[in-house]
């Protein structure tokens, strides 16, 4: 038996509590400046900063909008355990992450019947 | 003349002894208060977090080890919280991730925390936490009282009673390796002010002593760990939570065999014994007192009073009340004829806290004897010689007054 109920932690196993979330945050990546203050503040720890080239972007555009690339980094959020509380929206200096109603659903990825 | 020269060589061989033996420990005799002495043994355990929220008469701990930390003497992270249920969560939080924990509380401190208390021990955790014990409102005390840790009494955690200054400084090393070899929480408790506040002469173990005694805390499981995670309180339901629950309990009686292995470790460093209960001139002895505490000082001044008057009188202090050595205690009270408890607190709608733990490891023994209890010192209020001169008394003549039971109350 496990003392004090400590187990070995399995994403795979764990509830996605993603699957609550209502209003969802969305990251700008254009003006995402990857100061990394989402990252401390999200209470659940699901946002990360990532190499910019890990994704998709227009560097071209990212250089129209702000003059300069300021940062190879760039948030990610982590939508399975989200649960779209909005304290990274509030808190980004650049107002880089928007809050939107939630689509779709997290676990079968149907639209919600919400709107 | 021939005797008295031998004496006179007994004594310098006597001095000769001592003085090596103190020499080789290096130990260093202070006058300290309570607090500071706790304090003192935190800065040579120089644990890495201290979660604390002051209260009286708690404060003296947390004002005197601050200092050390503002000197940099320590390099203890103090995290000055807004409460202390916050300063309980804050130690479950830095426990679980692998740091050496500490802390300190009283009274309506130690209630705040309570809930979270249970999430401590439930996650095996060993954060030691040293206790002045106080009265809990309402009227509203700062006082000396037992009432808090009572309250306490089955959060799981490990309580230790200290008697004086030179205890709670010796029950905080001893407590910290109980709490980590065992997994579990301790209280390290002294009485508020009596103990806490009042200056002491006491004899301090060297640094280098006490850091190897203490040794360095490495948890098996802890949330800093990258290469092995783990989850920290998950769901127990209906199919798991039991077991849980009867392996803490489990746990719980371990740290008996513990404590002994550690006493005698930490006798063979200061030469101080340790046993699970003190027995004062209680194995002969046919009318005995139990108590915890500041005030079985007080009881030994009258076992002696009353020894020299040829009665046969004894003292049984208690140390570790929780896990509670029932057995420990039926085997010291066997002999006697007659025992009166003396507790600091009160259970109401039933009998007192430590009297129901002594009848409780009496019963099933056959041994004849008659139990009364008593309750004193509620809410600081002082206990004298004279009062427990009349308990001894009452059990010499075979009288008990269930309205006198209050020592020294109006």
């Amino acid at each position: 038996m496990e003392i004090g109920a400590v187990i070995k932690h399995d994403i795979k196993k764990a509830p996605k509590t993603g699957d609550w979330r209502y209003m969802k945050p969305e990251v700008i990546k254009e003006k995402c400046v990857g100061c990394g203050a989402c990252v401390k503040y999200c209470p659940e720890a699901v946002i990360e900063t990532i190499d910019r080239k890990q994704l998709t972007i227009d560097h071209g555009k990212m250089s129209k909008v702000k003059g300069q690339i300021l940062s190879n980094e760039v948030a990610q959020i982590d939508y399975y355990f989200c649960k779209g509380c909005g304290v990274c929206a509030n808190v980004c200096p650049e107002k880089a992450i928007i809050m939107k109603k939630e689509t779709e659903c997290v676990k079968c990825g149907m639209e919600a019947e919400r709107e | 003349m021939r005797n008295g020269s031998r004496e006179r060589i007994n004594f310098i061989i006597y001095i000769k002894i001592y003085t090596s033996v103190m020499n080789n420990n290096k130990t260093k005799n202070k006058a300290l208060t309570g607090g500071a002495a706790m304090a003192e043994a935190f800065r040579q355990i120089n644990p890495d977090v201290m979660p604390v929220y002051p209260i009286t008469p708690q404060t003296p701990i947390i004002e005197t080890f601050a200092k050390f930390q503002a000197e940099r003497i320590v390099e203890t992270e103090i995290i000055p919280v807004e409460s202390e249920h916050s300063a309980m969560s804050a130690c479950v939080g830095s426990s679980a991730a692998g740091a050496r924990t500490v802390t300190a509380t009283s009274s309506q401190g130690l209630a705040l925390m309570n809930e979270v208390l249970y999430i401590a021990s439930g996650l095996r955790l060993p954060i030691l936490m040293a206790v002045s014990a106080r009265a809990l409102s309402a009227p509203i005390n700062i006082h000396g009282e037992h009432g808090d840790v009572m309250g306490a009494r089955d959060t799981g955690w490990i309580q230790i009673f200290s008697e004086n200054v030179q205890e709670a400084y010796d029950n905080v090393i001893i407590g910290l390796k109980l709490a980590e070899k065992t997994m579990l929480p301790i209280m390290v408790i002294m009485d508020g002010f009596i103990t806490s506040h009042s200056v002491e002469n006491l004899e301090i173990l060297t640094d280098e002593k006490v850091k190897s005694f203490a040794g360095e805390y490495k948890p098996e499981k802890f949330l800093l760990n990258l290469e092995d995670p783990v989850t920290f309180g998950p769901v127990g339901l209906p199919n798991s939570y039991f077991e849980f629950k009867i392996d803490q309990g489990k746990a719980m009686e371990r740290v008996f065999d513990m404590y002994k292995k550690i006493t005698g470790d930490f006798h063979t460093i200061s030469l101080r014994n340790y046993d699970l209960l003190e027995k004062y001139k209680s194995d002969d002895a046919e009318q005995i007192i139990v108590i915890a505490g500041s005030a079985a000082g007080t009881a030994k001044e009258v076992v002696d009073k009353l020894r020299n008057e040829g009665k046969k009188v004894g003292l049984v202090k208690i140390k570790l009340f929780r896990p509670f050595p029932h057995k420990e205690i039926a085997e010291a009270l066997k002999n006697s004829k007659s025992v009166a408890v003396l507790d600091r607190a009160m259970s109401f709608g039933t009998t007192p806290p430590l009297y129901s733990e002594i009848v409780n490891s009496l019963h099933g023994t056959y041994y004849e004897l008659l139990i009364t209890s008593y309750v004193y010192g509620l809410g600081g209020r002082d206990i004298f010689q004279k009062n427990i001169e009349k308990v001894f008394n009452d059990m010499i003549n075979g009288r008990y007054i269930e309205e006198e039971k209050y020592l020294n109350s109006k």
